[in-house]
């Protein structure tokens, strides 16, 4: 600190409690919610304090959904599938392209690049209807495949792997093939090991990224088994009776919410290395 | 770009860029072309043939009032979103920088929106702002205010850039404050030695050194609001009530899917890839500039 300012220490503090709780504020509110039994919700004003259906919800959405859904529990695991599975996906790809596209000289290499590039160009969202057709001519509806390999191409991965193999000294390289080593073994032995950490903070983001997903799985599944937790959320709320039932869409609201915080908050020294990094 | 060093066996890198040149080109490469080359087609009422129209669904586009209206919206909403969502991000990250007790609280608490989903930030105002069960419309009506966004176009509007606002800070604070820890501390002291007060070394030291930053959160937060919102949008006002949401990335997902006019959409969805490719471009030359400053 550089000087001291007792008044201006406590508007410090004033300031971030404040936003604090106005980030916070949502999130309690949807848990006070989801610990209340139906008929205290719809009297306004809503409790400010949880109550004491706190298990008994949790467990109605986890084993049985809300109204007319499949259970939570089953949402759960798909997104689970299909968030490890996109992370895992764009790593493993966009690693083997970046080792190609810095180690290796061949023809079309920087056509190779920029078609990657271009992925950066064209999110899902302004090519929907296109999409959506080559998927279902695949025949990838209402699957896992479906629902995973077309959002695992990354330009932003590669690019942060392209990055970091560039400032891997050359010496390792001329020293792995003074020794005989290959390409595939001078990957699988000193650039794997190497990128370890990146490919952990890319993970965190990644995983974030897939579990999040709305627009893909909504176009994509039209099977009650294959819905993932985020779009279910808005199959509860869209509803024939007047209001949803808002103390189990908030539990389901909660759950969705807690596998990618938990990964944010304990890899929180990984999450700002994975989003700050690429951008540099 | 290159090693100097590289391995000779090319058979071996087109294998590597294999996988991910095969998904780009199916699933990003070819969407993109049908798009474009749906654009200048028109459909006939069958859906039996379709016949080249040159630029037709563009001036249908830009004649028909609805897709105006929907640019408006996407106007009004992204500035609304950019602007608030990088004040509110760099206010509290400026007094973040000051926070030296409980700073890992303060900052954890305060990323926690970036890992909601954005359909579940949706969900979750919808829920404060429900006009008979919602904490906020109740607070709201004590004031004489009656809240129900379900009829009330602004309201319907202020709700979504709430739940995009809140969403985004997150990611916004995050860079200002790593933009503002990366500041030397020296250039602060000295400015203290010469007596300008807190205020005067934000204004006249951070802020302008702060300002790479903030063009490539411009950019970025820009991006967010054309693009990645669709979700929000979605689940809380389906583009309602009376259009009043109706942002452009959702007009290609309603026209498309639910009014099955595919040249329309098709010319809606080459608009916006010269918006986001004008971005992206935008954007890169930013940071390839800034990389050589550094």
């Amino acid at each position: 600190m550089i000087e001291n300012r007792p008044l201006l220490n406590i508007l410090t503090h004033v300031v971030m409690i404040l936003g604090v709780l106005l980030v916070m504020l949502p999130v309690y509110i949807a848990f006070v919610a989801s610990t209340h039994p139906f008929d205290n919700i719809i009297r306004a004003p809503i409790p400010m304090l949880p109550g004491d259906r706190f298990f008994e919800n949790y467990a109605e959405v986890l084993g049985a959904g809300a109204a007319t859904t499949s259970p939570v529990g089953l949402m759960m695991l798909n997104s689970l599938i299909m968030a490890v599975g996109i992370a895992v996906g764009k790593i493993a790809i966009s690693i083997l392209s970046a080792f190609a596209i810095v180690y290796f000289k061949f023809p079309f290499r920087m056509l190779c690049f920029w078609t990657i590039f271009v992925t950066l160009m064209l999110p899902v969202e302004v090519r929907i209807v296109p999409t959506f057709e080559v998927a279902a001519d695949l025949g990838l509806l209402n699957s896992y495949v479906g629902l995973t390999v077309p959002l695992i191409a990354s330009a932003t991965a590669t690019f942060l792997f392209r990055q970091f193999f560039l400032t891997v000294p050359e010496e390792l390289t001329e020293a792995a093939r003074v020794d005989g080593a290959g390409p595939i073994k001078f990957f699988k032995d000193i650039l794997l090991p190497l990128s370890f950490t990146n490919m952990a903070a890319l993970f965190v983001i990644l995983f974030i990224y897939g579990w999040n997903q709305y627009l893909w799985p909504l176009l994509i599944t039209t099977d009650e088994s294959m819905v993932t937790i985020v779009m279910g959320i808005k199959r509860m709320i869209e509803t024939a009776e007047e209001q949803p039932r808002w103390h189990l869409t908030m539990a389901t609201a909660i759950l969705a919410l807690i596998p990618p915080v938990i990964v944010v908050v304990t890899m929180q020294r990984l999450f700002v290395k994975g989003l700050i990094e690429p951008e540099k | 770009m290159l090693k100097n060093v590289t391995f000779g066996q090319k058979w071996i890198a087109y294998l590597l860029v294999a996988p991910q040149l095969g998904i780009t080109l199916v699933f990003f490469i070819w969407p993109a072309a049908q798009a474009l080359w749906q654009s200048v087609r028109r459909e006939d009422p069958f859906g039996f043939s379709s016949r080249f129209v040159w630029f037709d669904n563009f001036q249908a586009l830009f004649r028909d009032p609805n897709y105006l209206h929907s640019i408006q919206v996407t106007a009004v909403f992204s500035v609304s979103v950019t602007v608030f969502a990088l004040a509110l991000a760099l206010l509290l990250a400026a007094f973040a920088d000051r926070v030296i007790k409980g700073a890992l609280g303060y900052n954890t608490l305060i990323i926690l929106p970036y890992a909601v989903a954005p359909a579940v930030a949706g969900v979750l105002w919808l829920f404060m702002f429900n006009p008979t069960v919602g904490i906020v419309a109740y607070v709201l009506g004590g004031f004489g205010i009656s809240w129900n966004h379900y009829l009330h176009g602004p309201q319907a509007m202020t709700l979504v850039v709430i739940a995009a606002v809140w969403k985004q800070i997150s990611y916004n604070f995050l860079f200002f404050l790593a933009g503002m820890q990366a500041i030397p501390k020296s250039l602060i002291e000295a400015a203290a030695i010469d007596a300008a007060g807190p205020g005067r070394r934000f204004w006249t030291i951070v802020f302008p050194l702060l300002s790479p930053t903030a063009f490539f959160l411009l950019v970025v937060n820009i991006i967010y609001a054309f693009f990645d919102t669709f979700a929000i949008i979605h689940a809380v006002t389906s583009g309602g009530p009376a259009r009043a949401t109706n942002i452009m990335v959702y007009k290609v997902y309603a026209d498309g899917f639910v009014g099955l006019d595919f040249g329309g959409s098709a010319a809606q969805s080459v608009i916006l890839m010269l918006v986001v490719i004008t971005l992206t471009v935008l954007q890169f030359r930013y940071v390839e500039r800034q990389v050589k400053y550094q």
